[in-house]
């Protein structure tokens, strides 16, 4: 898909919170084997919201570095999309939550979408298309998730928090980055899921890879390159979604490209799978780095199942907008360790009462 | 906290919004329809920095219903770079908190109504590390 007129974008920000829980710990409290689940993951620790947080308020942190580095009015951003599959509450859209608290609004276009570990893409194809066809001028994409994995499971290994917001506007070399085409692929895929009244998500096992993360992140990648006319070795820069520290890497494998292009944007092994945020986080760091010219490829993938992929080539308005707000790896650099007990604590895992009325 | 008084109080929980009186330049939190200083009811509502210092703390262990979550929590004053103090909890100390310490406002949880009520956003400081 290419948009009529063209997209940039004009902000980016993230948020990842300061508390990891490691590998390590979560397999002391279930007795396995803390090296063994390392290296099958590649990944160290998790990124875990502290008491007071939640998909609104992370959001918000990420937006605000975003409207920093845009230097846009709060009031021209005409659609705000929060995407996440750990919403605050059941009926109430965290949208508008987080558009009250970054001052956007009333007159924008509110929703929160809902797709697994793609709802933050999903928001970045909308907005692209609402400011390609003028009906806007700029619109904020966010991903933002508490990721909870059922105690025990691999899952919980690397279910994540974290965020990350994209301010897209018209197409200007003044920009930080500019669309050159995406695609997006979807199909019935039963590998993960959440029913309503279900605390925790279930897993088809067997189905996570091959017919879902791999089918579609590869699927959509390399339809993208056709649409583009791109090869391989065209982009400087690859982000994948990151459940785990493996897949992105067998992706890249299997498309022929180089693991270093990788490298930026693959966060998973230090901060867990942050599911809605996690390719637009990973998107975030490279714009944190990245020179005018050079070309970034992001590819998410969401259960259920389907991928948006996105080419964007740097503009030169970059250099003057990064410094404006705190970049991705000063979030994950700044760790404090937690043990299991401080994380239920943190995440509701204890029931509170009792005590002195 | 009452649904009307929740949100009532938006602007100045989520946005920090406080109010300045056009008749004797008064900046104050929280808002009000007149200055606590000259009284005028030509005020207007303003911004207010999202930076400041720590004025006064206080380490709370024993919390009221609804914050039972957050317990050790700070409570503390802080004034703001134009000079507005305010009334607020810290969040995410990792260390010693000191008086004059820089904290800089962020958009959080600050208690729920059960588990069925609203949760009440609003404005805590973290140190700036």
């Amino acid at each position: 898909m290419k948009p009529k007129n063209p997209v940039s974008v004009y902000g980016w920000g993230s948020y990842v919170p300061p508390y990891r829980l490691t590998v390590a710990e979560i397999s002391r409290v279930w007795g396995r084997d803390p090296v063994q689940y390392e290296e099958e993951l590649n990944v160290k620790e998790k990124a875990v919201a502290g008491p007071d947080e939640d998909s609104a308020t992370m959001a918000v942190e990420a937006g605000r570095n975003a409207l920093s580095r845009a230097g846009v009015n709060p009031k021209d951003i005409g659609a705000l999309y929060v995407g996440t599959e750990s919403p605050p509450y059941a009926v109430k859209p965290t949208a508008t939550t987080v558009a009250e608290a970054l001052g956007v609004g009333p007159f924008s276009l509110a929703a929160d979408l809902e797709f697994a570990c793609k709802a933050g893409t999903e928001g970045l194809q909308a907005t692209i298309a609402l400011v390609s066809s003028g009906m806007i001028k700029y619109g904020m994409a966010i991903g933002s998730d508490t990721a909870q994995g059922g105690p025990g499971d691999h899952l919980e290994y690397t279910a994540a928090s974290g965020a990350t917001a994209i301010i897209v506007g018209p197409g200007s070399k003044d920009a930080a980055a500019t669309l050159e085409g995406s695609v997006s692929f979807v199909s019935d895929t039963p590998d993960f899921w959440r029913r309503y009244a279900a605390r925790y998500p279930s897993h088809g096992e067997g189905f996570t890879g091959e017919p879902a993360y791999f089918k579609h992140v590869e699927g959509a990648t390399r339809a993208l390159m056709e649409e583009l006319g791109l090869k391989p070795s065209d982009f400087d820069y690859v982000v994948f979604h990151q459940p785990n520290g493996r897949y992105p890497l067998t992706a890249a494998r299997d498309l022929g490209i180089s693991p270093s292009a990788l490298k930026v944007g693959l966060l998973s092994p230090m901060i867990g799978n942050t599911y809605a945020a996690a390719s637009i986080t990973g998107f975030s760091a490279v714009l944190d780095v990245a020179k005018p010219g050079q070309r970034v490829l992001v590819t998410s993938f969401g259960s259920g199942a389907g991928s948006d992929s996105f080419s964007f080539v740097i503009e030169d308005g970059i250099e003057a907008r990064r410094d404006k707000a705190r970049k991705v790896m000063d979030y994950v650099s700044k760790r404090v360790e937690i043990d299991y007990a401080l994380y239920l604590k943190f995440r509701g895992g204890i029931r509170l009462g009792g005590g002195a009325k | 906290m009452t649904v009307p008084r929740y949100w009532r109080n938006i602007g100045a929980h989520y946005r920090l919004e406080g109010i300045r009186c056009k008749s004797c330049g008064e900046v104050s939190f929280p808002p009000r329809s007149s200055c606590p200083k000259c009284h005028s009811k030509d005020v207007e509502v303003v911004q207010l920095p999202r930076k400041g210092k720590v004025v006064s703390f206080s380490l709370l262990r024993s919390p009221p219903n609804g914050f039972e979550a957050y317990v050790p929590y700070y409570v503390v004053v802080v004034e703001l770079e134009n000079g507005v103090r305010v009334l607020g909890t810290l969040t995410d100390v990792f260390g010693e908190v000191k008086e004059g310490m820089e904290v800089e406002a962020v958009f959080r949880k600050i208690s729920e109504d059960g588990e069925e009520g609203l949760i009440h956003y609003g404005t805590k400081f973290r140190p700036i590390a």
